[in-house]
């Protein structure tokens, strides 16, 4: 038995390591109520941020504003797009739409109150930022946020663009 | 020594795996997950009334595995508590390492099925949530049959079947009723797509709930099986978003509500008006008698829980706030209210300066609910009171007033300033008996510069003075982050009384408290998924929310180890 074991981590190793991530199958949704299945977002090929937040977190709201001082070259010069996903529950969901448009934010932003799709991308703790490519892979995943991380997050997206 | 049968076993099994890898990997399935741990080594230290477990090392690790191949996904959770975190988990104790949940579900078309253990909320969760929340210790995730349908677009529909849940000894150990339940919802705008290309959308949903649990009492007679519903309506514009649901329960006498046969109810109303650079919310609820879990003579208000009814207060980010006074949902009775406005004042304007400057105000309450106890002799039925629904009492468990103002003030520094006043009735919230009322200013100044696009430095100082419960308190905290790989930080609390220096707790004893400091550093390194943070210090004891729900954490003096895993 413990020899399969260790035969199934022997596979399954690098099968993890090749694993190119799909955005998985999961119902999100958007702050006018609509049910939207996380598996059908795109951005006419172009790169998608997908990053998960909530109200009471404080290096998120940090990360957001951060990069919406320049979100709005970079849409400019990449045609990026930024899906903000609030992990908020029932207690401090209803604070989301306000929250977002009294700071200004031009993001997409969806919620995900009971973490079915935290859960399916294996988030732990936020904020966690994923970078999509323009088939809908993940290509590049950042955990926790510190003031100028958003700069290299942009440098990942130019990468995919074609720029350098 | 492997033994040659073992061997052949092994390469046969090795063989195997590799086949079935390479046919995974063919069929485009995909192995994802992710892994954490948190480990303290805890050291003795009176001055704070630390708690040492005998083992002097606690340690809480997981891993999810998830397994997916087109529309069919398995999964499963490694737990281990050798032993657990001191203070962890909030209700029930667990114990030892083993597979806590698993499940496998396929989607096909418009069909979605799951068995094993699945989480799952109906509305807001009145009547119906399952969830976790890992760093407090709360699961009741389900474990059984859901299925959800999506006959035509607009319409979902969901019913599950199976048991909660209770605490983990090697595996998930569940708790002895058995829950049941089925949601509707319609989303109109959807529905009618073809015709309506309307901005607003009408969502109507109802759900019914039920559990199971045999009456083995020797006096009473108890319901077995008790029924509860929920309808819930969402209309939205964009700019409006107004959400109310209403839940009842039949009658369910249990241990947190003195085993009375009086039925339950809840209501919430909330509204929210924003358009860019502004932002206003209002609400309010009322529960009376809407404890509602799984065992109705459950050890602990955190297990077992079948439905959620979310505290309608602020969930403060900074550490005094967020640790001494958080409020948590009173399920027997309570009325609450909340108001909040966001405001943006655009760079160029007045206000607004070079930058731009931001503005939150918040205002909640809650009372306890109105209700006249029942003699014996009039309470023939054992309804235990009798109550106008959302008619607050003459007890204020709870008020938070508070305002933040953020600035971006030259190029490289940002500055917000907060300050709240709470009213805190620590007997109702923290259970603790004859405990006065606290009433606490607070007052909070952060900094943040950056030093270049990458280095940078961000400060906290916070204030908190209170006559009441263990005094003033005062937190420094610097932290150096060096994107996009290190942090570390520094932070004290120090707790002090100034008056007469004498502490007139509860309003009977003097006592001379001392003056107490508890510092602490962080050292973190992050690279792409993965997060190691290590800490050495004092650490209060406090009260760690996350979400809703709240779980106290014993004063503690140790190194800490965190790692975080996400693959």
């Amino acid at each position: 038995m413990r020899t399969s074991i260790a035969a199934l981590l022997l596979v399954a190793l690098p099968l993890i390591g090749s694993a190119q991530g799909k955005m998985p199958s999961i119902v999100v949704q958007t702050l006018d109520g609509k049910k939207v299945n996380t598996s059908t977002w795109s951005n006419d090929g172009k790169p998608i941020i997908v990053n998960f937040w909530a109200t009471w977190c404080a290096p998120c709201k940090r990360e957001l504003s951060a990069i919406a001082d320049k979100y709005d070259t970079w849409q400019k010069e990449t045609g990026v797009k930024l899906i903000a996903v609030s992990i908020d529950d029932a207690r401090s969901m209803a604070r989301v739409a306000p929250y977002v448009n009294g700071q200004d934010w031009d993001y997409e932003v969806v919620l995900d109150p009971n973490g079915d799709l935290k859960r399916a991308l294996n988030v732990n703790n936020v904020p966690h930022t994923f970078l999509l490519n323009g088939k809908g892979e993940i290509v590049w995943q950042h955990n926790n946020y510190e003031p100028g991380d958003e700069n290299e997050l942009y440098q990942k997206v130019r990468e995919l663009v074609g720029k350098k | 020594m492997m033994s040659s049968r073992s061997l052949v076993q092994g390469t046969i099994s090795l063989s195997l795996f590799t086949l079935a890898g390479a046919a995974l990997a063919q069929d485009g399935g995909q192995v994802h997950g992710n892994f954490s741990t948190d480990v303290q080594y805890y050291n003795e230290d009176s001055a704070i009334g630390a708690v040492v477990p005998p083992e002097r090392l606690g340690a809480n690790a997981w891993a999810n595995l998830i397994y997916t191949n087109g529309a069919f996904e398995a999964g499963g959770r490694f737990e281990s508590y050798t032993p657990p975190l001191a203070g962890y988990p909030a209700g029930v104790p667990y114990s030892g390492s083993g597979v806590g949940f698993r499940y496998a579900r396929y989607t096909m078309a418009d069909l979605e099925v799951t068995v094993g253990n699945f989480f799952e909320q109906f509305g807001q969760g009145m009547v119906f949530r399952s969830y976790e929340e890992r760093y407090l210790g709360v699961d009741n995730a389900m474990d059984g049959v859901r299925l959800k349908f999506k006959p035509v677009n607009g319409i979902q529909l969901k019913g599950f079947v199976g048991q909660q849940r209770l605490t983990f000894a090697n595996e998930a150990v569940k708790g002895p009723g058995i829950v049941r339940g089925v949601d509707a919802e319609i989303s109109l705008s959807e529905f009618f797509d073809s015709t309506w290309t309307s901005a607003n959308n009408l969502i109507i949903g109802g759900s019914f709930v039920s559990k199971y649990q045999e009456d083995r009492d020797p006096l009473l007679v108890l319901p077995e099986n008790v029924g509860s519903w929920a309808l819930r309506a969402n209309y939205t514009t964009p700019k409006w978003n107004i959400y109310t649901e209403y839940a009842y329960k039949i009658n369910d006498p249990n241990n947190k509500n003195g085993f009375i046969y009086k039925n339950g109810q809840g209501l919430l109303v909330n509204a929210t008006y924003s358009v860019k650079g502004f932002g206003a919310s209002v609400g309010a609820h009322s529960f009376d008698n809407m404890f509602y879990q799984s065992d109705r003579s459950a050890a602990t208000p955190f297990d077992l829980n079948i439905n959620f009814l979310p505290p309608l207060t602020k969930q403060h980010t900074y550490n005094l706030p967020a640790t001494l006074y958080p409020y948590a949902t009173q399920p027997n009775g309570e009325v609450s209210a909340q108001g909040e406005l966001f405001y943006k004042w655009r760079k160029g304007t007045k206000l607004g300066g070079k930058y731009g400057t931001k503005i939150a105000v918040n205002y909640s309450v809650a009372y306890n609910q109105d209700t006249t106890r029942l003699s014996a002799a009039d309470d023939t039925t054992r309804q235990g009171y009798t109550t106008t629904f959302f008619r607050p009492g003459d007890r204020r468990y709870f008020q938070d007033m508070n305002v933040e103002i953020r600035k971006k003030v030259s190029e490289t520094w940002e500055l917000t300033l907060s300050y709240l006043n709470i009213v805190y009735d620590i007997d109702i919230i923290q259970g603790k008996p004859g405990k006065p009322v606290v009433y606490a200013d607070i007052v909070i100044l952060e900094g943040l510069h950056n030093f270049t696009d990458k280095n940078s430095m961000r400060f906290e100082l916070q204030h908190l003075s209170t006559k009441q419960d263990q005094g003033n308190w005062a937190t420094a905290l610097v932290e150096f982050t060096f994107s996009p790989h290190w942090f570390v930080a520094a932070m004290d609390q120090f707790n002090y009384v100034t008056f007469d220096d004498t502490f007139l707790q509860d309003g009977k004893t003097e006592v001379k408290p001392e003056r107490l400091h508890y510092p602490i550093g962080s050292v973190g390194y992050i690279r792409g998924g993965n997060r190691f943070q290590m800490n050495y210090g004092r650490q209060r004891a406090g009260i760690f929310c996350v979400g809703g729900v709240c779980r106290q954490v014993p004063a503690a003096n140790g190194l800490t180890l965190s790692i975080t895993s996400t693959f």
